[in-house]
């Protein structure tokens, strides 16, 4: 059995700690009226002035009222910017919170999926990665209770990140009534969308409680399979309920964050994002407690298989990214076009450079077949696929919720810092809680001996 | 000098790769398999080159994601602009997300069809060519090495039977 003590364990929770303190102190200092949003934009326009030559005069073109161009902008105008500002700003921790908790749910849902699949397919090469990728979806526990907490905040409005659910969207008579969100009353409404959520997350926990279960039940139940087989219905029955909720779940959480824009691939797309780093999650786990000596019966043939994913996924991911894109370029309707604009006005670095990250580098260092064998090849790959991946989350989600006053700052860099620090703690505390190798599944010993023919092993202890 | 060659036959390709292994450790030199079937691992198992099909295969993708980015620009930008739905026609850059599939099929079509010519011509083989196979039970189910004889055909003949053969035949070879 495996320990999760000493340094890895500190280390974790003093990650969490810096990130919950970094993650404290950006709520207490956002600006809590518009006098301090005023001030901000203040020091933002010196700021602005120095640097102006480098800058686009069309960059904040979003606000037609803007007061950083226009000398002649009336008090009101003023304020209506203050204001948005302020809005923004006060999102910005939220929205911080939020980018890292949806990645790191969605990795540990990708790979509870990515296992179920195995299950249902009846995978043979994989069995000794089970212990693997199951310590892993213990995360969904921890990260469901706190997307429960994100959930009941934006119902309760202690939060605004979804604009829809502002008081008078749905209400003819105010300021605020919104005729493209009326019509779609009937799925975006507050009761149904917290019932949807608290579904989705209520339905993947109970697959995952099963199935870790009835695994750890397997090692020594020696029942004639009888424990396999019900692991492989409720595998099944999971992934049907997963293809439906995965779909809705990306409209609900993320596309409602814009919700006049819409995009009738979007789940596949989140999917193809969250998928391509769960496998690549997987591969560092492993490779990380191989190379301490925990997983022997892991060969360089696994690793293989587990790059292969991410090389053919991150291929997937740039497909649908650009099918996205292309369809809406080439019909130019400015209701679909108003997300890309966002992006190429606001976010163009980070928005063109994960394309270079999760496409360009991924092909060109994991298209060797030999490369995709060696570990420190797929570590280097696989860092630059997950923070291409985090970015492709964070310009999803930030420029509905904070607009041009984004930032890589203390409030992004301690959530994330919170949820890896959580990452490791729960998932290597998991990988402890049980024997590591899947003892009682009937393809044990066809994924011991696995031997993709190409590749020559090296990185394993027992040579066959 | 004589051209005797061995022929020994196998049904199985799992004993095939053995008997490749124990005449190569013996330091007997196999001049072919026959194969019904590729069987993984025999090229290495043999002592074959690796083959260098993939970096031809990358170079026509080169080659034919070149042609296509020419052929867009040609046919789009220069000779003939046309107005589709308002998109810049005058500059290949500022058009090219329209232009992707054509590239990314182009690539393909390159890579994948000079791939398989240049296979056929490295294997020497074309259309009406004589079959090189020795018996036609190679492809069905059998497989045959072929060994050159060099005054060793005894030790030779007790090896392969040890191997697995299920046939032995010593023959000249033209």
């Amino acid at each position: 059995m495996y320990q999760f003590s000493g340094k890895l364990k500190t280390f974790s929770i003093a990650l969490m700690i810096i990130g919950a303190l970094g993650v404290g102190y950006s709520f207490l200092t956002a600006p809590k009226t518009v006098e301090d949003a005023k001030e901000i934009i203040a020091s933002q326009h010196d700021s602005h002035e120095t640097t102006a030559a480098t800058h686009a005069p069309a960059t904040d073109s979003h606000e037609k009222t803007d007061s950083h161009s226009n000398a002649k902008t009336s008090e009101h105008a003023n304020d209506e910017h203050a204001e948005h500002v302020l809005h923004a700003l006060q999102n910005k921790p939220w929205a911080a919170t939020y980018v890292a908790l949806f990645f790191f749910l969605g990795i540990s849902l990708l790979v509870l999926t990515f296992y179920a699949i195995q299950r249902v397919a009846q995978a043979g090469w994989s069995i000794v990665l089970f212990r693997v990728m199951e310590a892993i979806t213990a995360n969904i526990v921890p990260a469901s209770i706190l997307m429960f907490v994100v959930i009941m905040t934006s119902a309760g409005h202690l939060n605004h990140l979804f604009v829809w659910m502002a008081d008078g969207t749905f209400d003819p008579a105010s300021p605020n009534y919104d005729a493209i969100v009326d019509g779609k009353k009937w799925w975006l409404n507050i009761p149904g969308w917290t019932v949807r959520s608290i579904v989705y997350l209520v339905g993947w926990n109970v697959y995952r409680f099963l199935t870790r279960k009835w695994s750890i039940a397997e090692d020594t139940a020696n029942d004639g399979n009888k424990i396999y087989k019900k692991n492989y219905h409720a595998s099944v029955v999971f992934l049907v309920f997963f293809m439906i909720t995965e779909s809705m779940m990306s409209w609900d959480w993320i596309m409602g964050l814009d919700p006049h824009w819409f995009s009738t691939l979007f789940g596949w797309y989140v999917l193809a994002t969250l998928l391509v780093s769960a496998l690549t999650v997987i591969a560092f786990v492993t490779i990380y407690l191989r190379s301490k000596g925990h997983l022997p019966f892991v060969n360089d043939s696994h690793i293989h298989d587990l790059a292969k994913y991410m090389f053919g996924f991150s291929v997937f991911w740039t497909y649908l990214w650009f099918a996205q894109f292309m369809l809406i370029w080439y019909a130019d309707m400015s209701e679909e076009t108003v997300y890309f604009i966002a992006r190429f006005n606001e976010y163009k670095l980070p928005f063109l450079g994960m394309v270079v990250m999760n496409f360009v580098f991924p092909i060109l260092l994991l298209i060797n077949s030999d490369f995709k064998s060696r570990p420190w090849f797929v570590v280097i790959g696989g860092l630059v696929i997950l923070a291409g991946h985090y970015i492709d989350v964070f310009v999803m989600i930030m420029p509905a919720t904070v607009g041009d006053q984004w930032f890589f700052g203390i409030p992004e860099i301690s959530a994330l810092a919170f949820f890896i620090g959580l990452f490791i703690f729960v998932t290597f505390r998991a990988f402890a809680n049980a024997a590591p190798l899947a003892k009682g599944n009937p393809f044990l010993q066809e994924s011991e001996h696995y031997h993709y023919y190409n590749i020559e092993h090296e990185g394993e202890e027992n040579h066959h | 000098m004589s051209n005797k060659v061995i022929h020994a036959f196998y049904n199985d390709d799992e004993v095939v790769l053995d008997a490749v292994k124990k005449v190569k450790a013996a330091h007997h030199h196999i001049e072919e398999v026959f194969c019904p079937f590729p069987v993984h691992g025999l090229d290495k198992a043999m002592g074959l080159a690796p083959t260098r099909i993939a970096i031809t295969s990358f170079m026509y993708g080169v080659l034919g994601l070149s042609v296509a980015i020419w052929m867009t620009n040609y046919m789009m930008i220069q000779d003939w602009p046309q107005d589709i739905g308002g998109k810049p026609n005058f500059s290949w850059w500022l058009n090219m997300p329209a232009f992707v599939p054509i590239l990314f099929e182009l690539t393909v079509f390159f890579a994948a069809h000079l791939m398989v010519i240049t296979f056929y011509m490295r294997s020497r083989i074309w259309p009406f060519k004589k079959a090189e196979n020795p018996d036609p039970r190679t492809t069905d189910d059998h497989f045959l090495m072929e060994i050159p004889v060099h005054d060793n055909e005894e030790e030779l003949t007790t090896l392969l039977k040890e191997t697995g053969a299920v046939e032995i035949n010593v023959v000249e070879k033209h």
